[in-house]
């Protein structure tokens, strides 16, 4: 097992921060837009420096979404901020008609994704987004997996023509990506190379998939990791090359169990390549309040469950 | 003026029988609204708006129009292809499989002159103003028209807009009104009442000015005046009086022809109130 350390925690979000605002240095067509969460979205930088080009919309996350479609129109690349719930079940249609459907260049930028938001509860914590986002036509969806992953995505979709749903969350976690990296749109990151079993991994489960990927290792089980950061377009061939090694599959996401990557992985595997796979997700339900960690052990997203989800998986090969 | 008002009035008459024409062809589609719109698209696109019917999306330079209240896609589609945007005949394709000319007006099928979807109602405000901020931003002194249905302001999204607007000094933008006074299933003030359209954009900080949406020189001048409150800090809003149904007899007034085509019967009648002025497709 490949070597991971880390030498300090960070939040996904100033990841987005600070992307967005090297971004808005980069080029002064990147707009921002914010709905009362200008501080909670790491959006102050840029606020500060590119006030002419930020824009509080107040809370009104359906205006958000139209004023940026519209602001497409003469070229401006607009980066909406707001919770991931409020930045998609909350404004579907809006993003439908107004972003999706019309292919307007617009960045829908979603903090406090899953059930890491913590504290405030299950109103809070969207479950759902990654697969109402991907099933419409044409949306790239991303969910990077630490601080620096998060700033190379934010610079990367600034760079991209077309709508993107980028996820990122609340709590501080380890920065394990290398800070110079290059992310690649749709391009697995392989972790780790294995041969017993292949775990898929996006966002916050990338780390946990590592501590797995260790524990594993100690019980005599060769786990490749892969990070699936972009869940749309799917990196399909990383993972059929994967799978034609492996035999099976774990994947482990912070999200529902219906509609996330693991129903994406699992619809690849079923037409080219049919596979023992098990889903660390949570099961169908909503969240509840309490600290980022108690909520991940209860809902069944710790490393515990990943190991437990591998060793299942490997006696289902044939 | 760049035409006369005879010349632009004939210019209706030609879009009223498009309209109808368009609607009767695929038994489908919403000739009511439609026709009490046909002044103020045509005075917009053949008067009012500096525009290039060579189409580009970013409208750099030019006024460009959003039609929020999507469904009455047959005015708008007959006007852009007269104005020239494409050849008429493609309006016989309203609504059928493969066409550019679908149900609602979308950017999907690369119609020039649609800058986005509209059909699901209540959005073409935000999408105007994040327009405007963008010629603002860009130094671009043209303008933003738009038009809204008055049942569409019963969708909330609309209050954002228009609460957004004016406290951000969007001075840009002149939004019209198609106020006849009728949705789908009935009269606005039976259904969800508008109350003072008027009182309540004023109140939310907006240049309000009226009109008569069905007088070919009322709403010319009166699009003339709404560009002369421009660049003043408060975005203008036009109320604009109309009938559902305008120009054809058996239509007038009627919410029943919302969303309802005409018979052959009906469609000669409304062929016989409105003269061909251009040549049908």
């Amino acid at each position: 097992m490949k070597k991971y350390t880390y030498t300090e925690k960070k939040d996904t979000r100033s990841g987005f921060g600070v992307g967005l605002h090297e971004a808005g240095i980069k080029n002064g067509n990147v707009v921002a837009l914010c709905a009362d969460l200008k501080g909670s979205l790491k959006m102050d930088a840029f606020a500060n420096d590119f006030p002419e080009r930020f824009v509080q919309v107040g809370i009104a996350e359906a205006n958000m979404i139209g004023i940026a479609a519209g602001m497409t129109i003469g070229g401006k690349i607009p980066f909406t901020g707001t919770f991931a719930n409020f930045s998609t079940g909350r404004v579907y249609d809006q993003i439908r008609q107004s972003v999706a459907y019309s292919n307007k260049n617009v960045k829908i930028c979603a903090s406090h994704a899953g059930l890491t938001l913590g504290e405030d509860g299950a109103t809070h914590q969207i479950l759902e987004d990654i697969g109402l986002m991907k099933m419409l036509p044409g949306m790239v969806v991303i969910n990077p997996c630490d601080y620096n992953q998060t700033k190379a995505a934010t610079l990367a979709i600034a760079e991209y023509e077309g709508p993107v749903y980028l996820r990122f969350g609340r709590p501080s976690i380890p920065v394990f990506t290398p800070a110079d990296q290059k992310f690649e749109i749709g391009k697995a990151w392989m972790v780790n190379e294995g041969t017993d079993v292949t775990i898929i991994a996006t966002g916050h489960m990338v780390w946990k998939a590592i501590e797995a990927g260790e524990q594993l290792e100690a019980l005599g089980i060769d786990a490749e990791i892969i990070n699936i950061h972009t869940i749309k377009p799917l990196d399909e061939e990383a993972i059929l090359k994967s799978l034609r090694k492996t035999g099976c599959v774990v994947t482990c996401e912070e999200h529902n169990k219906f509609g996330g990557l693991g129903e994406s992985v699992a619809r690849l595997l079923t037409t080219e390549l049919p596979s023992p796979q098990e889903f660390v997700a949570v099961n169908d339900s909503f969240g509840e309040s309490g600290t980022p960690d108690e909520l991940m052990t209860k809902y069944g997203l710790d490393t515990i469950n990943i190991v437990e989800a591998v060793q299942k998986v490997i006696k289902r090969k044939k | 003026m760049k035409h006369t008002i005879n010349e632009l009035e004939d210019i209706v008459s030609q879009v009223r029988r498009d309209i109808v024409r368009m609607v009767h062809s695929c038994q489908s589609g919403h000739p009511g609204g439609s026709l009490g719109c046909a002044e103020f698209l045509t005075a917009l696109y053949f008067e009012t708006m500096n525009h290039s019917t060579d189409f580009k999306m970013d409208g750099t330079g030019e006024d460009i129009f959003f039609l929020s209240n999507g469904h009455i896609s047959p005015v708008f589609y007959s006007v852009l292809a007269r104005a020239g945007y494409f050849e008429v005949s493609e309006l016989a394709t309203f609504r059928k499989l493969n066409s550019r000319v679908q149900g609602h007006p979308t950017t999907h099928e690369g119609l020039p002159g649609i800058r986005i979807a509209s059909g699901s109602l209540g959005q073409g405000m935000s999408v105007a103003i994040g327009a405007a901020l963008t010629k603002k931003l860009n130094k671009d002194h043209s303008l933003v028209f738009t038009l809204h249905g008055d049942g569409e302001l019963q969708e909330g999204q609309n209050w954002e807009a228009i609460m957004f607007a004016p406290h951000n000094k969007v001075d840009n933008l002149i939004a019209s009104i198609d106020y006849n006074g009728q949705q789908i299933d009935g009269p606005t003030e039976k259904i969800l009442s508008l109350e003072s359209l008027q009182a309540k954009f004023e109140a939310f900080g907006w240049h309000v000015i009226t009109s008569n949406g069905n007088d070919m020189e009322n709403i010319v001048k009166t699009l003339e005046y709404a560009k002369s409150l421009t660049g003043k800090g408060k975005p203008i809003l036009n109320l604009m009086s109309t009938q559902m149904g305008h120009g054809v007899d058996f239509m007038v007034g009627s919410h029943k022809w919302h969303g309802t085509a005409p018979n052959d019967e009906q469609l000669a009648s409304a062929l016989s109130q409105n003269k061909e002025t251009l040549g049908d497709y």
